[in-house]
């Protein structure tokens, strides 16, 4: 099936897609391919992922009063504002998130060490390398990639995220070195302040207005040569059943009403929109949640959950 | 004399550079160059200069034990963790010894029974070449009997296709190699802490409130509260550090603090442990079990085996106090006829093996006849005794604090199962601190602890269950039981694939009993 999966996207993309390679991960556990016991739950099991933030740009609403310059939809806002205390509990509302944490970092390690040509057996791999986080919640992804030794910006729409994860990274001297900032991709891009080596956007496409034009300021943010990863939900039938009724309705493991299923992108749709913004997608790896061990592996299945590592073409 | 060697070392310093310095020297004492000699006050006097710099570390290790210090020298081997502080914590004098012991020596009594699977641990992390260098004694055979005389066990090495079944090795040869082995990686990020745990704090920062958001408190306060546990040290010093291990042993401190609960019971036996010479060469582990507890004879060196004798706290005081010459005896009378004959095969024993040998599978020490032990001729050391007990942490982890070895769990010593548990802990939580790291995650996590303590705690308790079992089985003389116990005897001798189970899984080559 995984193969179908990467068959398919071969004949109908413009950039062929990779399949993940299981080979480049560094240690064992938390990435081996699934296990027959949790192919057998896999139809009942995808969870979704959870919202990062509240926003990167475009929002769906156009109505701003703390940032002018970006469109943020008021209710998103709040929504995120009222749990962004428990971005580190790790067994609060955001438990999913941490769990899932591990796998989506050991794909960007692996494929950033690969990309940058660094060692992946080093402790600090990412040395000397700008790297942003947009829509970075209370710190979840950067403060790991800071611990990697990426000099790491961070920025997320929702205020209290921003404060909540400066409090948190100040405690720890590896950490506290994180820029931190309220501001949206778009306005960063209207600034012109800087340019990354990685940009990196997990779990925010899906709840931003308008995907192709967020893309575009990712690209503008990337420096030629640079990376891009995007993780997000598929838009699928089985995404319906396990992101939507499962996660939201059954497990509640969600807030009812976090995600909106027809603002979900295919991979297909990402490859192209990505393409569009000269960002060519070279590998893409699904999230699988095995509900006897609790854990997330990373599996070619995209059906659900997924994660794109781009390169922004040399112009 | 740990004191004088802070001291000395600071003097040094002092006297070659010419003015005085820091901490820095006093409180991250490299291993190297222990050395002794001087007084207390110096100490003092060099003390109050270093108030100035709060010793942070990634890795406190309470206890400086053989399994500490294999942790020690796990984290400091792997390339994704060679970068931590690590310090080790412990007032053990033995920590400064750096001379080898000579092999022409008596062995000292206190030894281990190392499995292949400990041995491949330390030549991974570098240790073996040390061991390799001082004595040591494999054993490449093993032979198991009761004094009811039903029936007896053999197992060799060639079984499982393997060298050895074990390597004795004294304790303070292992502690010494990886001692020489943490040594040799050692930069200034390693140190050996000579002082006690006296209290510690894991300052688990307050759930976050709006009074916590910046700008509306004072944060410094906060700094090193919310990520580092806090150690007050005996030599009223502090250190913090992101996970603190308790590598303290059975009466653990760390354990006690952390307020970790342990689950168990104590045999109502104690254990004698000596060294004993003998005139014959001796390659074989032996084990026969007693009506009150199992004697075991591990060889050491050509000449000197080690006795691990245990029996009820009566029989202990008797034993203890008797001249050498009539505790020799006693020996050689529990080794060999005492208490009961020796057990022979069956002709019901042949046929089961022809069946293995049709089978093609036939293991190597199935057709192997009972033998009756070496004699032992004279007592060589101390006799030591204590108390036997079974003691497991429900918990092995909290945020900031993790337990490995006898912290962690205490056996029965019938197997020589102990101290192989805290390598193979050591071994897993090594793996699992360098995986957080590969992730990026803050090391004193409980989500990262918890996966060695998922990984570990299964395996200890089937081999607790299991070393429990044995003791249980074996102490009562019953009838009914004791022809099952020699139903066991002759299924472990003679059916050969359950013979190979239990050998691998009693090396450590396997991981659990029973399934391959």
């Amino acid at each position: 099936m995984a193969i179908r999966t990467i068959h398919h996207l071969r004949h109908h993309l413009i950039h062929h897609l990779k399949p993940y390679h299981h080979s480049c991960l560094l240690l064992n556990s938390s990435v081996t391919p699934q296990t027959t016991a949790s192919v057998l739950w896999r139809s009942v099991s995808h969870s979704s992922s959870i919202p990062e933030t509240g926003v990167g740009s475009n929002l769906k609403d156009s109505s701003s009063k703390s940032l002018s310059n970006s469109s943020l939809n008021q209710t998103e806002v709040a929504k995120f504002a009222a749990i962004a205390e428990t971005w580190w509990d790790y067994e609060g509302p955001f438990k999913p998130l941490h769990l899932m944490n591990p796998t989506r970092v050991s794909f960007i390690r692996s494929t950033l060490c690969r990309h940058f040509r660094r060692d992946p057996l080093c402790h600090q791999p990412f040395e000397g390398l700008k790297f942003i986080d947009v829509g970075c919640g209370g710190g979840i992804l950067s403060e790991p990639l800071a611990r990697m030794g990426a000099t790491m910006t961070a920025i997320d729409a929702v205020d209290k995220n921003i404060q909540i994860a400066r409090l948190h990274a100040e405690t720890d001297p590896l950490t506290s070195s994180i820029e931190y900032s309220c501001t949206t991709a778009e306005q960063m891009v209207e600034e012109q302040q800087k340019k990354f080596d990685a940009v990196i956007s997990l779990e925010v496409i899906e709840h931003v207005a308008n995907p192709s034009e967020f893309c575009k300021s990712l690209a503008a943010l990337t420096v030629p040569n640079g990376a891009t990863i995007i993780s997000t939900i598929n838009r699928s039938v089985r995404s319906f059943a396990t992101a939507i009724i499962a996660a939201e309705y059954l497990l509640n493991w969600l807030p009812k009403g976090t995600h909106q299923w027809s603002s979900f992108l295919t991979p297909e749709e990402l490859v192209l929109i990505l393409n569009r913004a000269s960002i060519s997608v070279e590998e893409m790896a699904g999230f699988v949640y095995n509900p006897l061990s609790g854990e997330w592996t990373l599996s070619d299945d995209i059906s659900v959950n997924f994660i794109a590592f781009a390169t922004k073409s040399n112009k | 004399m740990r004191t004088a060697f802070l001291t000395l070392r600071n003097r040094r310093f002092v006297f070659s550079s010419g003015f005085i310095q820091n901490t820095v020297v006093r409180d991250r004492l490299l291993p190297r160059g222990f050395c002794s000699g001087s007084t207390g006050e110096e100490l003092r006097s060099s003390k109050s200069e270093s108030k100035t710099e709060v010793d942070e570390y990634d890795v406190a290790i309470v206890g400086g034990g053989m399994v500490g210090m294999a942790l020690a020298c796990a984290l400091s081997n792997m390339p994704l963790t060679k970068h931590l502080k690590v310090s080790i914590v412990d007032s053990n004098p033995a920590l400064l010894i750096t001379d080898s012991f000579k092999r022409s020596s008596i062995p000292d009594s206190r030894v281990s029974s190392v499995t292949p699977a400990t041995i491949s641990f330390f030549k991974e992390i570098g240790a073996w070449e040390y061991v390799q260098q001082q004595r040591h004694a494999f054993f490449s055979k093993m032979q198991v009997w009761d004094y009811t005389g039903l029936g007896y066990t053999r197992y060799n090495a060639k079984d499982i296709g393997i060298e050895n079944l074990g390597c004795v090795v004294e304790n303070k040869v292992l502690l010494h190699s990886l001692l020489s082995c943490f040594q040799s990686n050692a930069d200034l990020h390693k140190s050996i802490i000579p002082a006690r745990l006296s209290a510690m704090s894991l300052q688990s920062p307050a759930p976050y409130t709006k009074s916590d958001l910046p700008g509306t408190e004072d944060n410094n306060t906060r700094k090193h509260s919310g990520r580092l546990a806090k150690l007050d040290l005996s030599n009223d010093s502090s250190i913090y550090a992101k996970l603190v291990v308790g590598a303290d042993g059975g009466k653990s401190r760390v354990r006690e603090i952390a307020g970790l609960k342990t689950t168990g019971w104590s045999y109502s036996q104690n254990a004698i442990i000596c060294t004993v010479e003998h005139d014959v060469e001796n390659d074989c582990a032996w084990q026969r079990f007693l009506p009150s507890g199992p004697i075991a004879l591990l060889p050491i060196s050509e000449r000197f085996s080690n006795i691990v004798w245990t029996m009820s706290h009566d029989e202990c005081l008797e034993r203890n106090s008797m001249s050498p010459d009539d505790f020799i005896k006693s020996v050689n009378h529990a080794l060999d006829f005492g208490y009961g004959s020796h057990p022979h095969s069956s002709f019901i024993d042949k046929y089961i093996g022809k069946v293995s040998w049709f089978s093609g599978q036939s293991a190597y020490s199935v057709k192997e006849e009972f033998q009756v032990p070496l004699k032992v001729t004279r007592l060589v050391s101390e006799r030591m005794a204590f108390p036997l007990s079974l003691k497991h942490a429900r918990d092995y982890a909290l945020k900031r604090v993790v337990l490995i070895g006898d912290a962690a769990h205490t056996v029965h010593p019938l197997a020589g199962q102990g101290v192989n548990l805290g390598f193979g802990d050591a071994f897993s939580l090594s793996k699992v601190i360098a995986e957080g790291i590969s992730v990026g995650t803050d090391i004193g996590e409980l989500s990262v602890l918890k996966k060695y303590e998922m990984e570990r705690k299964r395996a200890n308790m089937t081999m607790m269950a299991i070393v429990d079992g044995f003791q249980k089985a074996f102490s009562v003389d019953l009838g009914p039981l004791n022809i099952i116990r020699a139903a066991g005897f002759h299924g472990a001798q003679y059916i050969t694939p359950l013979k190979k189970n239990i050998i691998s899984y009693a090396t450590g080559e396997q991981k659990w009993p029973f399934f391959t």
